[in-house]
């Protein structure tokens, strides 16, 4: 398991490890951490929790328990991914478990977002290059893949695959503002003139 | 791009600053707080040596973990007892009024903001749960979101954002008898599909959406993410004031007048542009059940269980999971299908006018003997009106459990919970698989009126063809 220390910070213009599939449109956050995993004050144990309630049921032959793919780093889903309950718990969950990117048709709104503030990106691809990506890192999970932020492409050296980030994720990733706390903070002066202006702030 | 909509309007309004990156500095006017996404929030405030910057503008409650049967502290539940303490500490300590268990006002956070006046026409709303949509209903924007946004919200009381398209969706007409906000918002996401409104805000209008109460346009609005889209709301207007005078945390006096003026200028104009526009009809709607693991996997109570055929091509995978898992078959008839648990409340449907709708089936009649069913109060001011009109016996001499107020089995973080292959019929807002704390748990999402009537017969019903 990951320890803290390698959560991501500053720069992100690659990810680079380790890639697996998983299959399936409309993978909802109820599905990637079942809410009674939502049950604590911190995120620590979540890592262990993911896809709890699908792993029991494939025991053991869920793409998360399978041995070799213990050490990736690159998830590649379908369409649709993180949809449902906004609890950061997901992507929290996928983090602590060991992913630092996504490739994928479509991610919920809301998810990518959380996904974002924790500083990994969900990067995009058609609908026939992601399947023939899930084929492709399929063939071998030890193969070392990279995600590059710079020339949007994930790649295992041999074979490559064009992707797509939003400009403005691209953007916070590439410059590592990401983390969006700071900025927010940095315009106290401009929050206090938006305040004043709203009537409901000033009794009306 | 849309111009002169509501959306429009309070945007530009709540607008700091542009961000690098793109995206929009958007000050938060009302920030909702719960035990469950908030404690990691707090933790994260400390570690940066940060503090909370509007305590006055945050208001929280505690909904999810509650146990609705004795309430009474310590929590059975250790880890239940943990949340609720954190919460409490986290209050305390930055300021922050929190409705606590007893005190009047406890609830499910979508519930009891709207109930207290806190939710206002023209304000940004946001919370750590996905279904801030509701707060809509009035006019506002409102958006669920993750537990790091929560800690920059509590930081900055703002967000960083990108502004959304805005969809009409015009409703014609009027929701025939024994059809409701429910069977609407059902029919719209079957119609358009669990993504369609992604990166959209959907604008409820037109002559169906005008005649609809508040309580209704709440649970129009609860929904809207449930398609997809990142927030929904309905224009202000008479209903919307109505609903709000007199309310504890509305303004009162000549303050009331001129937040009315204010509040009516927010309107989308007549000439507003919207990104797109689809259209319905109210009146075709049926009640309408989900039949699958999925909100948009939806149908009338008088219809089968769609065919592969019949699906779209790019739906039918998603239907082969929901024919396994659901144990449904093909072609079947939604009516008839047998039920194990009826649950009655939600942020969706645990208001008084749901509570009504539903005791109105109830009354007289028996719970069908071998299910269970129970009634959770959205809130504790929901609890005390109805049991101020006698619908708490109504329910009870009916075979129904009245609990207390609390998110229940909606997620099943507390001991209400689906066990094994049980299958429910559910007034709240997810069928995913595993939603109610079963992992092999089934739901059908249903009004609540046609979850009372699930429960008196023993299976799905149409709730127009019991007399009421
Ligand atoms: S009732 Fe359900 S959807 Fe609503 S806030 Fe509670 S858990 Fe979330």
């Amino acid at each position: 398991m990951t320890q803290t220390l390698d959560f991501p910070q500053g720069l992100i213009t690659s990810i680079h490890g380790p890639a697996f599939a998983l299959e399936g449109d409309d993978i909802d956050t109820d599905r990637i951490i079942p809410a009674r995993f939502l049950k604590c004050v911190s995120f620590e144990a979540l890592g262990a929790q993911a896809f709890a309630d699908d792993r029991q049921e494939l025991e053991g032959r869920h793409p998360f328990d399978l041995p070799a793919h213990q050490e990736a780093k690159i998830l590649v889903v379908n369409d649709n991914f993180g949809c449902g309950s906004s609890r950061e718990h997901a992507p929290q969950a996928l983090m602590r478990w060991g992913i630092r990117a996504l490739v994928g048709v479509s991610f919920a709104e809301i998810f990518y977002g959380n996904c974002l503030a924790l500083g990994i990106p969900c990067a995009k691809a058609a609908k026939d290059e992601v399947r023939a990506l899930q084929m492709a890192v399929g063939k071998d999970p030890a193969a070392a893949w990279t995600l590059n932020l710079e020339t949007l492409n994930c790649s295992n050296g041999e074979e490559s695959w064009p992707v797509y980030l939003d400009p403005g994720p691209l953007e916070m990733f590439r410059s590592g503002r990401w983390d969006a706390t700071g900025q927010l903070l940095a315009r106290d002066a401009e929050l206090r003139s938006t305040m004043n202006r709203l009537p409901y702030i000033n009794g009306f | 791009m849309s111009s002169g909509t509501l959306y429009d309007k309070v945007w530009d309004l709540h607008c700091v600053a542009d961000l690098p990156g793109g995206s929009t500095q958007l000050f938060i006017g009302l920030h909702l707080i719960h035990e469950v996404t908030s404690p990691q929030a707090f933790t994260a405030l400390e570690d940066k040596g940060l503090t909370v910057r509007c305590p006055e503008r945050t208001v929280a409650t505690v909904d999810h973990i509650v146990p609705t049967t004795n309430q009474s502290r310590p929590f059975t539940d250790p880890l239940a007892e943990e949340m609720l303490s954190t919460l409490e500490r986290n209050c305390n300590q930055y300021g922050i009024l929190l409705n606590a268990i007893g005190s009047g006002r406890q609830g499910i956070v979508h519930v009891i903001a709207p109930e207290l006046g806190l939710t206002q026409p023209g304000m940004t709303v946001a919370c750590g749960d996905s279904h801030t949509s509701t707060h809509g209903a009035f006019g506002a924007i409102a958006f669920g979101i993750g537990t790091s946004q929560v800690r920059d919200v509590l930081a900055s009381q703002s967000l960083a954002m990108n502004k959304l398209k805005v969809r009409r969706i015009w409703v014609e007409n009027r929701l025939s008898p024994g059809v409701f906000a429910k069977d609407l918002i059902l029919h719209v996401i079957r119609s358009l599909g669990v993504k369609a409104g992604v990166g959209h805000a959907y604008e409820f209008a037109g002559p169906a959406i005008e005649a609809l109460s508040m309580e209704e346009r709440m649970t129009l609005c609860n929904m809207a993410i449930e398609g997809g889209a990142r927030c929904g709301y309905v224009n202000p207007d008479q209903t919307t004031f109505d609903y709000l005078e007199g309310r504890p945390c509305v303004p009162h006096g000549e303050a009331w007048q001129r937040a009315i003026r204010w509040w009516q200028s927010l309107s989308s104009d007549w000439d507003a542009c919207f990104d797109d526009e689809l259209r319905f009809d109210a009146a075709v709607i049926a009640p309408t059940v989900t039949w699958g693991i999925t909100p948009g996997q939806g149908i009338g109570v008088d219809e089968q269980v769609p065919t592969p055929e019949q699906l779209d091509p790019a739906d039918r995978p998603i239907a082969e999971e929901a024919y396994r898992y659901m144990d449904l078959a093909p072609g079947q008839a939604i009516a008839g299908v047998p039920v194990d648990v009826c649950f009655i409340g939600s942020c969706t449907n645990g208001r008084l006018s749901d509570l009504k709708a539903a005791a109105d089936v109830a009354r007289g009649r028996q719970v069908a003997s071998g299910i269970k069913a129970f009634v959770v109060p959205g809130s504790e001011q929901v609890a005390r009106a109805a049991e101020a009109e006698g619908l708490d016996q109504v329910f009870r001499d009916a075979g129904f459990e009245w609990r207390e107020p609390g998110c229940s089995m909606c997620l099943a973080m507390n001991p209400d919970r689906l066990e094994g292959r049980q299958i429910s019929a559910s007034s709240s807002n997810r069928n995913f698989k595993g939603r109610q704390g079963s992992a092999s748990g089934r739901t059908l999402l249903m009004s609540p009126a046609m979850v009372a009537a699930a429960a008196v017969t023993g299976h799905v019903s149409d709730v127009r063809l019991l007399d009421c």
